[in-house]
């Protein structure tokens, strides 16, 4: 991707030679006209055409905040909620996950998420400890929401 | 244009204000450090920022003036407020704090265990 991208900025000051204008809105003529280029050329490169790759982390910002908002929502019904009868609990759970900023983009997710906070990693990063808020059958719903998650994340790393 | 500006900032300021009272609620009615934690690092987090947001808003739409800072602001305190409140977590895990009436505290005591004592949690 940080090659693709090089190449790109590389392709925008070929063109400010080529043109001999040497003005901000030029080098986004450039720009765009070598995205085009590599996205013409996109069979060669090894990994995928890196717009949809940065288009992918803006869908997982998205998530983020959707994610904030969601949870600080169940927060406020938790903590006004006239008795406590929520059942809090410490989970493992496993991850594909290999990468360090991958895990920690994970856990950070994790934390903003609805009801849940991590705890620990383990120590060769294969597991999860998450407390969760208010355990129950939300188990298996908070591990498909993870996987999301993770697939989003994959999906940035892809 | 400039009312619907208005009705914007006003409701992020006190959805900012409000969150940060509910986030206090939380921990003084919370019963253990987790729980405290996760009101505190959640409702604080968003609270905070949107008031910072509402505070960018009403400078940029009202006094013309682009203040990047509160932008930086919000982005430094989306990326740092969920590691503080996983380390505080950690750390009073692993200091030994007990948790309230809990259900499954699954795998990190067995895994502690495992790891042979490493640490100095119960």
């Amino acid at each position: 991707m940080a090659f693709q991208m090089l190449l790109n900025v590389v392709l925008a000051f070929l063109w400010m030679f080529i043109k001999v204008s040497y003005d901000p809105i030029s080098f986004i003529k450039g720009y765009i006209f070598g995205l085009l280029v590599i996205f013409v050329l996109r069979r060669y490169f090894h990994s995928r055409f890196y717009l949809f790759r940065l288009w992918s982390f803006v869908k997982l910002i998205f998530l983020f905040i959707k994610e904030l908002v969601l949870s600080n929502i169940s927060i406020v019904k938790i903590v006004l909620k006239p008795n406590l009868d929520m059942r809090p609990a410490i989970f493992a759970m496993e991850t594909e996950l290999t990468e360090d900023w991958q895990i920690t983009l994970l856990s950070s997710l994790i934390t903003l998420t609805p009801g849940t906070l991590v705890i620990d990693v383990s120590e060769d990063n294969k597991t999860l400890f998450i407390h969760a808020m208010n355990i129950g059958e939300i188990e298996d719903e908070i591990n498909s929401i993870k996987n999301s998650f993770e697939k989003a994340i994959l999906e940035v790393s892809r | 244009m400039s009312e619907i500006i208005n009705i914007l900032i006003g409701f992020f300021i006190l959805a900012g204000a409000v969150l940060c009272l509910i986030a206090t609620f939380g921990v003084i009615r919370l019963p253990d450090v987790y729980t405290r934690n996760h009101a505190a690092s959640k409702a604080a987090t968003l609270g905070v920022m949107s008031i910072l947001l509402g505070t960018f808003i009403y400078f940029y739409a009202l006094e013309g003036h682009f203040n990047s800072r509160l932008i930086l602001g919000i982005v430094f305190l989306f990326m740092t407020s969920p590691v503080s409140g996983h380390l505080i977590n950690r750390a009073a895990y692993y200091s030994g704090v007990k948790l309230w009436d809990k259900t499954v505290r699954d795998d990190l005591k067995e895994y502690n265990k495992k790891m042979m004592g490493k640490s100095s949690a119960n």
